[in-house]
């Protein structure tokens, strides 16, 4: 899902903080999103299982997670791969001068290779992340943003993950 | 498509990993709709599911939230500069600390780039991650008097899944903040 669907209006509202705090999610949609990032079943009726745990239809938490998709809230059902398992990728970060920032992001962000593109605060402003087929691509990537914007990329791959994913409790 | 990283996944693991990293049909026989799409029949695709996740090539398998969507609009990447020979026993300490969401080590590039510890820290508000920072500081050993900076996020100009070259694929194997 690219971001900035407009017809989502949480993702309209980027300036307001705490969509969950404003109490827009049912009893429902608390449970599905905070105790079920993880360990989700490989039966034949998933969702079903599901269902029975929160004591509901599968036909609700099939609708309530189509819903929660379509709101933006929910990226997928489905997993999260170890990076560089199975394909490779970097961290890269340049320093833009604030007056070329938003057109060198735009230069950035047109290769379909790049999948995250941020601004952050710091003399390095402009992290984003590739992922590439092969290392000879990610390279040539690298290169070819550092020729179209004529300013360095810092190449920061990743080395050791020491974090063990087991999802984000969000209340 | 065969890759560097990738080369080590078999033909029927790397077609599975193509048909559900955009994520599970939202049906009631999901991998039943996957072994359609591949030509299997179901309990194969469900037994090669585990196998990815028993390898590790799957970390989670579940609902994949949006943090900013959620509220959790303040994010920032604490990045360290660490002894080398402290970096592993550091960052397991703070990977496995309450609210890190990712904890990698990367490469140093001086003289610009001294850090080679990153983590990340979600919240809804500034202040209560810079409070979090703080806190990660003061209980994990070795923290508290090594140079690191605060790179809070400002704009996405771009997010969308990771795509690894499989013809056809949209999006979405990388999570959003999980940087490779």
């Amino acid at each position: 899902m690219t971001h900035g669907t407009p017809d989502i209006s949480v993702l309209a509202e980027d300036a307001e903080p705490s969509t969950a705090e404003r109490g827009e999610f049912t009893a429902l949609e608390r449970r599905l999103l905070n105790d079920f990032q993880r360990d989700f079943p490989v039966s034949e009726r998933p969702y079903a299982e599901l269902a029975d745990r929160l004591g509901v239809s599968e036909a609700e938490v099939l609708g309530a997670l189509g819903d929660l998709t379509r709101r933006g809230v929910v990226s997928r059902v489905g997993p999260v791969f170890r990076p560089r398992t199975i394909g490779v990728s970097t961290l890269a970060a340049m320093a833009v001068p604030g007056t070329r920032l938003e057109a060198v992001a735009r230069v950035v962000s047109e290769f379909e290779e790049v999948n995250h593109n941020y601004e952050r605060e710091h003399e390095f402003n402009l992290w984003f992340v590739v992922t590439a087929p092969s290392e000879a691509r990610l390279a040539e990537v690298l290169t070819e943003i550092e020729a179209r914007t004529r300013l360095p990329v810092l190449d920061l791959p990743l080395e050791h993950a020491f974090h063990i994913d087991l999802g984000f409790r969000l209340w | 498509m065969v890759t560097a990283a990738g080369a080590g996944l078999k033909t029927l693991e790397r077609e599975l990993v193509g048909a559900i990293q955009a994520g599970l049909p939202l049906a009631p026989r999901p991998y039943a709709e996957i072994a359609d799409r591949l030509g299997v029949d179901e309990p194969t695709v469900r037994a090669r599911v585990r196998d990815l996740l028993e390898a590790g090539v799957i970390k989670r398998l579940g609902v994949v939230v949006r943090h900013h969507e959620l509220g959790f609009v303040s994010n920032a990447m604490v990045v360290w500069d660490v002894p080398d020979d402290r970096v592993e026993a550091i960052g397991r300490a703070l990977g496995e600390a309450e609210g890190v969401t990712l904890c990698y080590r990367r490469p140093r590039r001086p003289p610009h780039w001294p850090y080679n510890l990153f983590c990340m820290i979600h919240g809804r508000e500034r202040e209560s991650v810079r409070a979090h920072i703080e806190a990660l500081r003061a209980q994990t050993p070795g923290l508290r008097d090594v140079a690191h900076a605060v790179l809070f996020s400002g704009r996405r100009f771009k997010q969308c899944g990771a795509r690894y070259g499989e013809p056809g694929l949209a999006r979405a194997s990388v999570e959003g903040h999980d940087h490779g």
